[in-house]
């Protein structure tokens, strides 16, 4: 037995062992923390698995963001809310029923062809014409960019449909959710020191995506992080949800995505096709404007609905 | 000068699927920076050039008498994604296109920017949603590529369950939070099943699929559990029976314009995509057997919604419920056209009436039952209430709109001169003629069940005893001629004859799907 299988082996257990642990955990919190390193212990079977940048979203996203999401959610949940847990008997019967489905897939998947049919080959061949090195993200920006782009749109539609929950009268207020009353000075000290730094790394993750495991996404979430880290200890204020200038930054990647696709008809012979040539720049040019969307709407998608207007108008 | 209409069809034809798609999109985008008052502008002046774009398309498929077909990027599949768009795509494309000019101008009352604020929460809201819907809708229509068609789902589903809680209320949220899980379950179920079919088939474009699922034999296990989980999170997204929790509250709970989108079109798109998986993608010989499954379920959708319908006692309830059942019907379609008894139909190279019968359900009651949500809202709004005990005499008051309600009623029933009358004979003939008489059974029980329900309705409407009733709330005339413009849209389907339907035929012969052995 190798070591690497070892370390797979036990990893696999971990994994398993967290997810029955996250099921069972009798507080919201906890689960929800153990829900946060089963996803960063996910992450690292993608890293096994080569696909480093499903690794680094599922880190980002999966763990990181969604993790805080429920955080946050957990923590507003009262104490004393009667617990509606289902009988015993609904459970064990979801539990029969997930686990036929597991095995079912399990068996279906060891099933498939040993040697898959797979799309890898063209999507790298036609990588050097774009002027790009990772094939992720020449799927991504090139030959599926059409996928992108409305995923791109469901990210502002998500915010639109979180501020429809806002009350009437708070329309126009500022998000207040991730306001902390009195935030410890550590973590006033860490806002402080760490953005320079987490900007500079969110960047370099857009910039070498065109090469490397990275690009739009990747950078987003962190940008966004860092953005949040200053907002929950109130060193930096959001936006209100009326101001044209938020709106224009939320909707600048999608709208440069759809203006040099439409372009394409006629400088690159189809819509989304990029002229010969100069791919790659107008390719850096929409990755930049999406990871700004993507930063803005992911701060703003955990920053919750507006509030009544309260205090003095910046 | 027909060549240079030929020509034209030809080089503009792909490009408008790129339009239809995108239009309201970028309508979002613009309706969402500008903000206020503008948003409803916006959407108010995107709607007609959508509709002129959804006609143009329908009428470049006549044409061509083929369907269209654009490759995104100039990246063919397998590795790029491509539109298509057969006669039956432009069909709901058109619908899509009409239902939604229909509910713009209805909302407008509804949704204004109150006076002395520049924004308000659920104008804005709505409008964006709406063209979101629209977006989503299209994407589904016109996508030919299983992934692409996830995000298409994924952007329906994040602009359909919003509009349901744009009151606030408390009970509209937990009914949208209902409706959110119902259809994330679906999206994750449908997602394994792409992951599933790549792995197996290294392709998600539907041709392409279809051909190597045609040509290695036997048939992957992991094509099976694909098709499986897909119909299964498909069937949560449509609402059939026993999927059906989340509908009621959810179509009953949503303003009536949002209730009008929901269940006249958004449920359709799944119901779309089932149609897809089934004939376009799945050999025809397991069709055969799902499609027994996919009609016992439709069968029991239509006697359990009309029963439920029966005992409801509120309007919108009662409408929603009806939805339930009107889906059941669209199912029955499956076992209708996926049978032996039908090839020699086939053979002539003739779609089976069943599959026009079909896409006329579908489409007469995408009209019909958005009519009858904006009425009952109509009622509701001038009433202060939608109680069904409460609606005694209200023909009286509001002659119009209860008579576009009992037009819409007319279509749901089966009865002629209506679309729902013609789609209706089409199955039943259908039913007859291939000797599924159980099929037939389930039909007539289900037409005796929703006149019933909407009996219940008309009936006090239409009583001239009791006191005369007194508004809350003056209804406008152009919001009436609106709802009675769509109630009439789906009667007069049933008076157009059966052979100008090619339409929906088009680009569906010959295409894996419907060849039967």
């Amino acid at each position: 037995m190798s070591v690497a299988l070892a370390a797979d082996a036990g990893l696999a257990l971990l994994i398993l062992g967290l997810a029955v642990w996250t099921s069972i955990a009798r507080t919201a919190g906890g689960a929800v923390i153990g829900f946060m390193a089963y996803g960063l212990l996910v992450a690292l079977v993608w890293v096994r698995l080569a696909a480093v940048d499903v690794a680094l979203t599922e880190a980002a996203l999966g763990s990181g963001l969604t993790g805080f999401v429920l955080l946050g959610a957990a923590a507003r949940l009262p104490r004393d809310a009667p617990a509606a847990r289902p009988g015993w008997g609904l459970r064990l019967a979801a539990g029969v029923v997930s686990a036929a489905v597991a095995a079912g897939l399990a068996a279906v998947v060891l099933l498939l062809p040993v040697s898959a049919p797979t799309l890898a080959p063209a999507a790298t061949a036609n990588l050097p014409a774009l002027g790009l090195g990772n094939p992720v993200t020449g799927v991504l920006i090139a030959y599926r960019a059409i996928d992108t782009l409305l995923e791109s749109v469901v990210l502002v539609l998500a915010l639109i449909g979180l501020w429809s929950l806002a009350r009437d009268g708070d329309w126009g207020g500022r998000p207040g959710a991730l306001r902390s009353a009195d935030p410890s000075p550590a973590l006033v000290l860490l806002a402080q020191v760490l953005p320079p730094l987490g900007i500079l790394v969110g960047i370099y993750l857009f910039w070498t995506g065109a090469i490397a495991p990275g690009g739009a996404f990747q950078g987003g979430t962190v940008l966004a992080a860092m953005w949040v880290l200053t907002l929950v200890t109130g060193l930096t204020r959001p936006p209100r949800v009326g101001g044209r200038g938020v709106r224009l930054l939320l909707v600048a990647g999608p709208a440069l995505f759809l203006a040099i696709g439409v372009a394409g008809f006629w400088l690159g012979g189809a819509f989304l096709a990029y002229p010969a040539g100069y791919a790659k720049p107008l390719i850096l040019a929409i990755e930049a404007a999406l990871t700004l969307s993507i930063a803005v709407a992911l701060g703003l998608l955990l920053a919750g609905p507006p509030l009544a207007q309260s205090g003095p108008r910046a | 000068m027909d060549s240079l209409a030929t020509l034209a069809s030809a080089t503009w034809g792909g490009p408008l699927l790129v339009l239809a798609l995108m239009l309201p999109v970028a309508a979002l985008m613009l309706a969402f920076v500008l903000g206020g008052r503008h948003a409803e502008r916006v959407v108010l002046a995107t709607l007609p050039i959508g509709l002129g774009v959804a006609v143009a398309i329908a009428a470049a498929i006549i044409h061509q008498g083929a369907a269209l077909h654009y490759d995104l990027g100039g990246w063919a599949p397998p590795l790029g994604v491509s539109l298509h768009a057969d006669g039956l795509s432009a069909t709901l494309l058109l619908t899509t296109a009409v239902v939604l000019c229909a509910v713009g101008l209805y909302a407008r009352a509804d949704f204004r920017v109150p006076p002395g604020v520049s924004e308000a929460r659920a104008p804005l809201a709505f409008w964006t949603l709406l063209l979101a819907v629209w977006a989503g809708l299209n994407a589904v229509f016109l996508g030919q590529d299983l992934f692409n068609l996830y995000v298409a789902l994924e952007l329906l589903t994040f602009a359909a369950v919003p509009l349901v809680c744009l009151s606030g209320s408390p009970q509209t949220i937990a009914a949208a939070l209902r409706y959110l899980l119902f259809a994330l379950m679906g999206s994750v179920l449908y997602l394994l099943g792409g992951a599933l079919f790549y792995g197996a088939y290294g392709t998600l474009d539907i041709p392409m699929l279809s051909a190597r699922l045609a040509s290695g034999d036997p048939i992957a296990p992991a094509a099976l559990a694909a098709a499986a989980l897909m119909t299964a999170g498909l069937l949560a997204k449509t609402a059939l029976f026993p999927l059906h929790l989340w509908l009621p509250p959810a179509h009953a709970g949503a303003p009536a314009a949002g209730s009008a989108v929901l269940s006249a079109l958004v449920v359709k798109a799944s119901f779309f995509l089932i149609l897809r998986l089934w004939f376009d993608v799945m050999p025809a010989s397991l069709t055969h057997l799902a499609a027994q499954v996919l009609a016992a379920l439709g069968a029991a959708a239509i006697l359990f919604g009309g029963v439920l319908a029966l005992r409801q006692a509120r309007l919108k309830m009662l409408i929603a419920y009806s939805t339930l059942a009107q889906i059941g019907y669209l199912f029955l379609v499956f076992p209708l056209v996926a049978n032996p008894a039908a090839a020699p139909i086939l053979d002539l190279g003739q779609t089976p009436g069943a599959w026009t019968g079909g896409v006329l359900q579908l489409v007469s009651h995408a009209f019909a039952k958005a009519a009858m949500f904006m009425a009952a809202g109509l009622i509701a709004g001038a009433l202060g209430h939608d109680q069904l005990r409460g609606l005694g005499g209200i023909g009286r008051v509001l002659p119009m709109t209860v008579f576009a309600f009992a037009l819409a009623g007319l279509s749901l029933m089966g009865l002629p001169p209506s679309g729902g009358f013609a789609s209706k004979w089409l199955l039943l003939s259908a039913s007859i003629e291939t000797g599924q008489w159980w099929w037939t059974l389930v039909m007539l029980a289900g037409g005796l069940l929703t006149g019933a329900y909407l009996f219940r309705v008309l009936a006090p409407a239409l009583s001239t005893r009791g006191p005369p009733l007194t508004l809350v709330k003056p209804v406008e005339r152009s919001r009436e001629l609106v709802v009675l413009g769509l109630a009439l849209c789906s009667v007069v389907l049933g008076l157009v004859p059966f052979s100008s339907f090619g339409l929906v035929q088009i680009g569906r012969l010959g295409a894996t799907g419907i060849g039967l052995p």
